[in-house]
């Protein structure tokens, strides 16, 4: 067993968190929770891989997810933002939603032929770099890149832009955004639809690139709800929710490939002589989760962060609050 | 909520103006409300379904005439809905404290293990009287259920871990507990289910008495109907009359005055939410021990609790009102087995959840169309 192998194709099954992670975070950064994220990945999952079958052009099948899980998305926000009703329980409609509607389109088509994936690729010079080089910039697909890019440039958006700032004030402190004239609502739907394209590319990244097919809903395989752990992990910051989710990428291959060898690290390898242990393995990233709640909800309590205080609450124009 | 000032929308000469409503709606209005969501949810349903190449209308027929046709079916339908009403009886008890439980789950499966362990383990002899075997069922399953909605709810009010997120992930790790023990220790000859329980480790069923009441014959609704209903006749009275039950409503619409009045909410999110386990755990005792007479993850972990969060909500978290919603859904999955494609019960669901949600809005806000120009 090689661990940058193992690391690489941690970082390539992380990049599918990443995604649904950095859109939920800007989505809940705007004051909205969205719980839809399981559900649009898997409507984005299953749009790219039909397209991409029906077309032979994996790119067109990528952008068709991202629209449709946008659109998905739009649902939660004219429940949760034009009629103000409760953030979590939209949400969660949205997943049987997005879930059902998958799994009625997506009928039949697991057992589709092989499709074009999108293409992997390696960067010249930075794949040289020891160690660091081949984890990250040998043999990556396409969308793995995008999502380095990806994580700097939302930091920078909310952190140093006027739009950012902006966004920031909406889900903090919205009737003072409303004062300035920031269109609250219109920032609120905006957010959730970025949250909800990039869940759906994040389903997209499954289907056609990490591990292409389409398996119904194991196709996620709650990798949604883990994305909204790892916001509250992250504390609402795109780095360290790169780090949670190449972490629990790696975490993901790990569980996968350790039960391959007879031996391991030069001792008799547990888990290939008893396979039943697997099962144990298979609760590793789901309690994980839970750690890394725990301590993400401790830190927020020692160093006084929060979530953006007006997640979860509806913006009604002239009433007092926040 | 209530205080809002009115939104304000021009749409052509008239003006669509919502005005919070300050009094109580009439009694039917919310159950009008309900039902004309279901039904624009089915028509919203059937047009996907038209779309996906499926024929709507002989889906609803086939569904209306598969689950209610005879009274055998009906009989089925009520098998399909008793884990339904056990598990949103166990949601609707965390949601009325606003706890979002969405583990009913995994502490149902967590229950079957519970219940399974008995005959499996074995704790009692196979010889040992149905009497003393089916408490002792019930026992385990509740514990279990309750041990693995302890979880969450400990986590909960000591470091506010989001219950959402740990219920969710329990979930998974309870199909894969129940996968290891099916898989590797109780696995009937390399099968991936245990032996079949003996018949005093089994719910009696209407079908037994079919010597003595003839009408029986071929009924399969079992004892944990009866559960599932004294259950809710129990919830009903804890929380609509009981000191217990008004602290846990009153932490849910106000938790800074229940604070204030001196309710611990950390004691009362530990012991809701093991109240909570507990029944989806005696659910999914019910189920193994009445229905799938061994232990085995897939009929197991069919998403009872998942349905369970819906029907709560349809039923306005009111316990005895979930005993009739889940005889709907339980409809609704028996019938749905048979439909094409597979994904349509779990999408109906999703839209009548949806449509529900959304119509909550007319149950706050009252809507009047008004001429522009014309003074109110």
């Amino acid at each position: 067993m090689d661990f940058i192998t193992i690391l690489q194709a941690g970082v390539a099954s992380g990049t599918v968190l990443l995604f649904a992670a950095l859109g939920e975070l800007l989505a809940e950064r705007a004051g909205v929770l969205n719980l839809g994220v399981e559900g649009m990945m898997l409507i984005g999952a299953m749009s790219a891989f039909s397209v991409a079958i029906a077309t032979g052009n994996p790119w067109l099948g990528v952008l068709v997810a991202m629209i449709f899980a946008g659109v998905i998305s739009q649902i939660h926000a004219y429940i949760v933002i034009t009629l103000q009703a409760d953030q979590v329980v939209s949400g969660l409609a949205l997943t049987f939603l997005g879930t059902g509607i998958s799994l009625v389109l997506g009928e039949g088509l697991s057992k589709s032929g092989t499709v074009s994936l999108m293409p992997s690729f390696s960067i010249p010079l930075l794949s040289q770099v020891p160690i660091l080089g081949p984890i990250f910039f040998r043999d990556q697909s396409v969308l793995v890149y995008i999502g380095y890019l990806l994580v700097p440039l939302t930091w920078y958006y909310i952190n140093r832009t006027r739009p950012g700032l902006h966004l920031r004030a909406v889900g903090e402190y919205p009737s003072a955004a409303d004062a300035l004239g920031i269109n609250v609502f219109r920032m609120r739907y905006l957010y959730v639809f970025v949250g909800g394209v990039l869940a759906g590319l994040g389903g997209a990244t499954i289907s056609l690139a990490i591990s292409p097919g389409w398996f119904s809903e194991l196709t996620t395989g709650g990798q949604g709800w883990i994305a909204v752990g790892l916001v509250i992990f992250a504390q609402w910051d795109p780095f360290r929710a790169a780090v949670g989710s190449y972490a629990f990428g790696a975490l993901r291959r790990l569980i996968l490939d350790i039960q391959g060898p007879t031996s391991l690290l030069g001792l008799r390898n547990p888990f290939y002589y008893n396979p039943y242990w697997g099962f144990f393995l298979q609760m590793l990233p789901y309690a994980f989760t839970v750690i890394v709640l725990v301590i993400g909800s401790r830190e927020a309590i020692r160093k006084r962060l929060g979530a953006p205080a007006a997640l979860g609450t509806p913006y009604v124009r002239g009433e007092r609050g926040l | 909520m209530a205080e809002s000032t009115s939104v304000q929308k021009r749409r052509g000469g008239f003006r669509i103006r919502l005005e919070p409503r300050l009094d109580e709606p009439a009694v039917w209005y919310p159950a009008a409300v309900s039902i004309s969501a279901i039904i624009f949810a089915l028509i919203l349903g059937g047009i996907v379904i038209e779309l996906a190449g499926g024929d709507a209308w002989k889906s609803y027929v086939h569904i209306a005439s598969a689950s209610f046709g005879d009274i055998g079916v009906l009989s089925d339908t009520i098998v399909k809905a008793t884990p339904i009403i056990l598990t949103s009886l166990a949601c609707s008890v965390a949601f009325r404290m606003k706890l979002w439980n969405i583990g009913a789950e995994g502490q149902f499966i967590m229950g079957a293990w519970g219940a399974s362990a008995i005959v499996l383990w074995p704790v009692l002899a196979p010889e040992t009287s149905r009497w003393i075997f089916i408490p002792m069922m019930i026992l385990v399953g509740m514990a279990a259920g309750a041990a693995w909605g302890f979880i969450p709810g400990y986590l909960k009010a000591k470091f506010n871990v989001n219950e959402i997120i740990s219920t969710l992930m329990l979930n998974y790790i309870a199909v894969s507990w129940v996968n290891f023990w099916v898989f590797a220790v109780w696995s009937e000859s390399g099968f991936q289910m245990s032996h079949k329980f003996a018949d005093n480790a089994a719910l009696p069923r209407l079908l037994d008495y079919a010597q003595t009441f003839p009408v029986f014959r071929g009924l399969t609704t079992h004892m944990g109907l009866v559960f599932g209903i004294i259950s809710a006749i129990i919830l009903w009275l804890v929380v609509y009359r009981s000191r217990w039950g008004y602290e846990i409503r009153l932490i849910g619409d106000n938790p800074n005055a229940a604070r204030y009045a001196g309710i611990s909410i950390t004691r009362n999110t530990i012991y809701v939410m093991m109240l909570s386990g507990a029944l989806a755990g005696i659910g999914g005792m019910s189920e193994v021990t009445g229905v799938v007479h061994r232990l085995q993850t897939s009929p197991i972990a069919a998403g009872y609790g998942f349905t369970g969060i819906i029907v709560a909500w349809l039923a306005k978290l009111n316990p005895l009102a979930i005993i009739f919603v889940s005889v709907l859904f339980g409809a609704l999955l028996l019938a749905g087995r048979e439909i094409q494609p597979s994904g349509v019960p779990k999408m109906i669901q999703g839209i009548i959840l949806v449509s529900l949600i959304a119509s909550d809005f007319l149950l706050r806000y009252r809507i009047r169309i008004v001429r522009t120009g014309v003074e109110e």
